[in-house]
């Protein structure tokens, strides 16, 4: 058995985390955190150059063609670092969907722009409240052009194009749903900055009207692909998530072991010493289940669902749990500004919600599980 | 990244695999695949008698203790093929129960600190099952806190004279040999006052009593010594070094990567798919499904984290240590889960009735047992403190009595 990721991608993780720590410092993630630009296109360039960004992308379509266990310890890296780029929505979803679904003439057209770093992509799936779901796509496509509202769309304000999930029937059945692909800068559609909680990833409202769009995909086959496309950026952003926890968990032990109080230190008192032995437990079971994740990931095994879910809730829970206790650790100061607890706090929180909740993806799990039982 | 063998670990795993077919008691396979929790029973023989039928057969086949030096009664395998091995004998791994503790503790202690004339003798006979061995260190005044043990251990001669009392013993009632901690001078602070020993069971003086669990069963044993008389040919390490020989013993304890310890999940995700409530079947409401999807990543990560551990070994690496969640994380979930299978059956679930229409009484069973897994071989307590001090390089907790002799450490909290 070799369930464990091997040298040469350990050596990646390595290379990645000594780029990310020299250019990616929690100084840089505050210039976005305080709005002083939208992301960090610095280091978005950065992230191109060291091929990155197109790690899973094939040579033929500009990428590195590594593979998905590469990207996966990337992920990793960019969620230890808190990255503030948008490396979730464009490499997770949009290339993903491209890589599923598109056409020849499509990947070539975007792919080798992701892998470069000249466009970021992104997924406009949701239209308000609620978890994915068909009956909740009303956008409506016809005759080539889409209108209609989704909110919220992560990056989606500094998007090139995005892959939009839109009504193409009303039979009521999952064959309703068709993907689009959209090039945002060719008109037709408004992108509004929304407020949310971790500005260092950014979420916007798009109105399309009469936009130009081109099928991706099999008409009806849309809301089919965006499952696998929800399962593949799950298991990704667990990765981020995995790589959160363990800094935020960091975070804590450094704290306990300098702060002095009733004249120890405070690592030293079990209330607190437990407190961290739970993080790392969480962190623990959320990593083990992510490398199953990768596993199913990179051999495109009928396990993935399942094992997405699964790597999905337990990073959810791990980065939740060790972000809000990292906090607790710090007393007071981890309530300031100036301390880093709260860039970690809302990272876990809003990833927690982005490709639909704890609560869908629990439920996603058990019916999962049920159909490979009756299976 | 991929769940195959190696070549080597393949050929090892087949040749396992058709010695075991070939060998194994089939008539009670089962039997013995329903028991999941705690002891094991067999409905019409003794587990102790066909336990030691099956590792003799072992021992003669070259199976038994694999991992053990080849003169010392093992095979010499290698840390995987040690893992292989359980993941083959599978449900037939419940018969060595009653050599756990001897396999996995006692005997690494008389290897590491043991004369070779010891090792030869009482090894060999370990590994077959023809001996079994027990562990005395548990007393009523030190659980979790071993070195605050109280049974005194005095030099005559070439003998010590043994006084005091054990608890939680597994299996004392049916040892030949046990391994011993005691106080061998309460002038000293306490760690440094010990020193370890073993002894003959049947010697005079030794006298097992079972104790009755708050779940109502018999499984372990309260052990007593009035003037037992061990010669010092028989004391493992130096006189005073008992401590750091105990650690020996347990770190031993600790190694149980690839062995599964029982969750609870199979269990309840099977109930919740078959229980037809008012509203529809259990797994179909939001509450429980909840739960589920929580459990179930537990299990799924445990399972995973020990398939780490594997292939760690695999490698010929030490395995991390993120091992040490295992028993910390499945204690809380056998609990949790059979009091929310309890919560399912309404008043019901307070029945125990093993014919009752639902679940056969296991989750009750479960209930009343669980507590055990969250105090025995280290208190969720200690495993946290393990984890933070060796894990996360926290500072130890501070001691109050690491310099005190042992005879001027208070003994009681009020009065």
């Amino acid at each position: 058995m070799n369930f464990d990721f091997s040298d040469e991608q350990k050596q990646m993780r390595d290379a990645a985390r000594k780029f990310l720590t020299e250019k990616c410092p929690p100084k840089a993630v505050r210039e976005v955190l305080d709005g002083k630009a939208p992301y960090d296109k610095e280091l978005w360039k950065g992230l191109a150059e060291m091929g990155f960004l197109g790690v899973a992308i094939p040579e033929q379509f500009g990428g590195a063609g590594a593979g998905h266990l590469e990207l996966c310890v990337i992920a990793e890296e960019m969620g230890r670092a808190n990255a503030p780029v948008p490396f979730s929505s464009t490499v997770y979803l949009a290339a993903e969907a491209l890589l599923l679904a598109g056409s020849d003439a499509q990947k070539q057209k975007w792919l080798p722009k992701i892998a470069s770093g000249e466009a970021i992509g992104t997924l406009a799936l949701f239209e308000g409240k609620g978890n994915p779901s068909p009956k909740a796509i009303k956008l409506q496509a016809s005759g080539g052009t889409l209108n209609g509202v989704k909110r919220p769309v992560p990056d989606g304000a500094i998007a090139d194009f995005a892959v939009v999930a839109a009504r193409t029937g009303s039979t009521g059945r999952d064959s309703d749903i068709s993907l689009f692909l959209v090039d945002l800068k060719a008109g037709g559609v408004e992108a509004k900055p929304l407020t949310n909680i971790d500005p260092t990833r950014g979420q916007a409202e798009f109105t399309f009207t009469k936009a130009k769009a081109e099928p991706l995909g099999a008409a009806d086959d849309g809301w089919s692909i965006l499952t696998q496309v929800l399962d593949r950026a799950a298991v990704l952003l667990a990765f981020e998530q995995v790589g959160g926890s363990d800094r935020a968990l960091e975070m804590g032990r450094d704290y306990a072991l300098d702060r002095i109080a009733f004249g120890r230190p405070i690592g030293s008192f079990q209330a607190v010493k437990h407190m961290l032995a739970d993080m790392y437990v969480s962190a623990t079971l959320a990593r083990s289940n992510c490398y199953y994740g990768a596993w199913a990931l990179s051999t495109n095994a009928s396990e993935l669902p399942e094992a997405a879910a699964a790597a999905r809730i337990s990073a959810t829970q791990a980065f939740q749990h060790c972000s809000k206790n990292n906090i607790q650790v710090h007393g007071g100061m981890g309530f300031t500004w100036e301390f880093d607890c709260h860039m970690y706090y809302r990272r876990a929180n809003a990833s927690a919600l982005t490709l639909g909740s704890l609560s869908y993806w629990e439920d996603q799990l058990i019916d999962r599980m049920r159909k490979k039982n009756a299976a | 990244m991929n769940f195959d063998d190696t070549p080597q670990e393949a050929e090892f795993r087949s040749l396992a695999r058709k010695w075991i077919d070939a060998n194994a008691p089939k008539q009670y396979e089962a039997e013995l695949s329903k028991s999941s929790l705690g002891r094991i029973r067999l409905e019409k023989e003794d587990i102790v008698d066909v336990g030691k039928a099956w590792q003799k057969k072992k021992a003669e086949g070259g199976w038994a203790c694999l991992h053990w030096p080849k003169e010392y009664g093992g095979r010499g395998a290698s840390p995987i093929e040690k893992v292989i091995w359980q993941q083959e004998e599978g449900v037939y791994g419940k018969l060595t129960q009653p050599f756990q503790i001897g396999e996995g503790m006692c005997g690494p202690t008389v290897m590491a600190f043991g004369s070779e004339e010891h090792k030869r003798h009482y090894l060999p006979k370990l590994a077959s099952g023809e001996h079994i061995w027990c562990q005395l260190f548990s007393e009523p005044a030190g659980g979790s806190d071993v070195a605050g043990l109280r049974t005194r251990a005095e030099k005559q001669g070439d003998n010590w004279i043994v006084n005091g009392q054990k608890i939680w013993t597994s299996g004392a009632h049916y040892s030949d040999y046990g391994l011993l901690i005691t106080r061998t001078d309460p002038n000293v602070p306490k760690h440094k006052g010990l020193t370890m020993f073993f002894l003959d069971m049947k010697s005079k003086g030794v006298e097992v009593r079972p104790i009755k669990q708050a779940n109502g069963m018999q499984e372990f044993n309260e052990v007593y010594f009035t003037d037992v008389v061990i010669p010092d040919s028989q004391r493992l390490g130096a006189v005073g070094d008992g401590w750091n020989v105990s650690l020996t013993t347990l770190m031993n304890e600790r190694m149980s990567i690839g062995s599964r310890l029982a969750t609870g999940f199979p269990e309840m995700f099977e109930f919740c798919s078959n229980l037809m409530t008012d509203d529809g079947l259990a797994i179909d409401d939001p509450a429980t499904r909840s739960k589920l999807a929580n459990w179930a990543v537990k299990a799924s990560g445990l399972k995973y984290t020990s398939y780490r551990a594997i292939s760690s070994l695999s490698k010929g690496e030490r395995p991390g240590p993120e091992n040490s969640i295992g028993k910390l994380v499945s204690g809380s979930m056998l609990q949790d889960i059979a009091t929310y299978a309890m919560d399912l059956q309404g008043a019901a679930g307070a029945l125990t009735g093993a014919d009752e229409e639902m679940a056969r009484g296991q989750f009750q069973q479960m209930l009343l047992s669980s507590p055990s897994m969250r105090i025995a071989g280290g208190t969720d307590e200690i495993l946290r403190n393990i984890i933070a001090e060796r894990v996360l390089g926290l500072p130890g907790d501070i001691r109050v009595d690491k310099d005190v002799p042992f005879n001027k450490i208070p003994t009681k909290g009020r009065g």
